[in-house]
């Protein structure tokens, strides 16, 4: 099974837009869209839900008023501030520890799981996708990652698929790890400003932390041609090559706007060049 | 007066938007990048950087001759972070949350803590302006105790601008909780809108009065500006596509000194978060 994940470090450099297209170039593929806080990419694909499902994360301290006698110890021992003077748990600050639960000599606490979201296998044109929506300001983005990617995988054996291809999260934390961890190969979708490079720096450093190749695409590569030749640089010393370079154009935007992928809305040199770049990228998984 | 700068979806001009608030205002101002995992506000403010301390979590340490293997710290883990074998103790510290409660409640005495870096906060001057950020060490999950970590040199006697990292989960409640009031950058397009909506549901649980900024104006549909009115939502700032502004950006160049007619608009916008929330000079 080949697993493609596509990254940035920073967050708005296109990432969706190119899985988008992928989406439509690539033959016999699971989608997966680990972007479980800020998913997007159901936008482009049109999904028809197959199947919702419950995700349970972590868990939540409960303070039965009737049974504790306020001695504070709970107060006292919680590291995340999660219990007030009144002995209420702040349900966001609570990071689901039991430290609190266990120490209680009253027994008045309760470890309560928490519903901390749903994930979602749908039907697209293009082909089936797991996605999923992280409840409100909940934890465990990472294991709803994982969770995600884990059923994709499930889907594609079942239909005998051998490609499974990720939208990715911003950043360099618990879910781009989650995303990244036993991937064939990261796509880095970058932009020629510092503060995508320095990003990007940071996402490559992740993958080779990881143990994942990294391959870079350089978005909106005219912006500043200058920085686009330092990316092409750095990228050479870090070991991970920039295998495309794409022009801006606000046909792109334009193509969201309509809810299509790229590729299939227009002809010009952005869709020639993702169409490009998927060829590319198909010979290195 | 704390301000967060958040925004849902990455890439909206979050870091834009703070920067330049922050330099329009240029006295008597702190401006906490909490964007731990790619911290981008230091390459537009340029600040000296005076104090640089490691932020570590506490996660614990088995002394073997005490320990009796009783499994009692894997037992109150919550992360699985401790396994217990016939005689041997396992820490796994990348899963440990530092909640304390394995050295607290070990019957032996047997477990003391040790820290664990997993990152960074530098503090720095740009002019008037105090800056304050973490950066996250690579490979590092866990967010959340990075960002508490910088969060606690907040001077309420000053006006506080939170850079925020993208999305809804932990790292953002984390940076923003406790904030005055939020000020939600989008862009005018589908994914903008959608990801502005959950980011409005985060403030709205938070309880955190919200106004808008829209960057890239003028492109894209009208979704938001609809979207706003429904809900009515405040539009406080529209800043336009413009390819002069994403180019000074590209180069790390803040707003309002690419273009200087920009500051007395964004001390508008800090006037007008102050009439939002009742507080006074």
């Amino acid at each position: 099974m080949k697993e493609l994940v596509v990254l940035s470090g920073k967050g708005g450099t296109g990432k969706t837009t190119i899985v988008g297209s992928f989406a439509a170039l690539a033959k016999n593929k699971v989608l997966t869209d680990c972007d479980v806080d800020a998913a997007d990419l159901h936008l482009l694909l049109q999904p028809k839900t197959v199947s919702t499902n419950e995700f349970w994360g972590g868990k939540t301290a409960v303070i039965d008023t009737k049974r504790c006698t306020r001695c504070g110890l709970c107060i006292d021992i919680c590291r995340f501030g999660a219990i007030s003077d009144e002995y209420a748990v702040d349900p966001i600050s609570c990071e689901g520890c039991g430290f609190c639960y266990n120490v209680c000599p009253s027994d008045a606490i309760e470890m309560k799981d928490n519903l901390a979201g749903q994930w979602f296998i749908s039907d697209t044109k293009y082909g089936p996708l797991v996605h999923a929506r992280l409840g409100i300001a909940q934890e465990n983005s990472g294991k709803l990652v994982a969770t995600v990617r884990q059923k994709a995988r499930e889907l594609a054996q079942d239909k005998k698929i051998d490609l499974i291809i990720s939208d990715g999260p911003p950043g360099i934390g618990c879910p781009v790890i989650s995303s990244l961890s036993g991937s064939t190969l990261a796509l880095l979708v970058t932009e020629p400003t510092l503060s995508g490079m320095h990003d990007l720096e940071r996402v490559i450093g992740t993958c080779q932390h990881f143990g994942v190749p990294a391959a870079v695409c350089i978005n909106k590569y005219d912006i500043n041609e200058e920085n686009t030749r330092e990316i092409e640089n750095n990228c050479e010393r870090l070991g991970a090559k920039v295998i495309s370079k794409i022009p801006f154009d606000n046909v792109v935007t334009e193509a969201l706007v309509h809810g299509v992928p790229v590729v299939e809305y227009s002809k010009g040199k952005v869709s020639k060049e993702i169409t490009k770049l998927w060829k590319i990228t198909l010979k290195k998984l | 007066m704390i301000i967060s700068v958040a925004s849902g979806k990455g890439g909206t001009g979050k870091t834009l938007v703070a920067t330049s608030l922050a330099l329009a205002l240029g006295k008597n101002v702190q401006l906490l990048d909490c964007d731990v995992e790619e911290p981008n506000a230091h390459i537009f403010i340029k600040p000296i950087i005076e104090i640089s301390e490691p932020a570590s979590i506490p996660v614990p340490q088995v002394d073997k001759s005490k320990c009796t293997f009783c499994g009692k710290c894997k037992e109150v883990c919550a992360f699985h972070a401790i396994a217990v074998l016939a005689e041997h103790v396992l820490v796994f510290p990348e899963l440990c949350h530092g909640c304390g409660a394995c050295s607290y409640l070990c019957p032996e005495d047997a477990i003391s803590e040790t820290d664990r870096r997993i990152g960074v906060v530098e503090r720095g001057k740009s002019g008037d302006i105090d800056f304050i950020h973490g950066r996250l060490n690579v490979g590092e999950a866990m967010a959340p105790p990075l960002i508490r970590a910088v969060k606690k040199h907040i001077d309420r006697k000053r006006t506080v601008i939170i850079d925020v990292p993208p999305g809804t989960s932990c790292p953002v409640v984390e940076s923003i909780e406790g904030s005055d009031f939020c000020v939600l950058v989008t862009e005018p397009t589908p994914f903008g809108l959608n990801d502005l909506t959950l980011a409005v549901e985060v403030v709205r649980k938070l309880g955190i009065p919200f106004g808008i900024v829209i960057n890239r104006d003028g492109f894209g549909d009208n979704e938001t500006e609809e979207f706003c009115k429904t809900n009515d939502i405040p539009i406080l700032m529209r800043i336009p596509l413009d390819t002069e502004i994403a180019r000074k950006y590209s180069r790390g160049i803040p707003l309002v000194q690419a273009m200087p007619r920009w500051k007395p608009k964004f001390k508008k916008l800090f006037d007008d978060i102050k009439e939002q929330t009742g507080a006074r000079a």
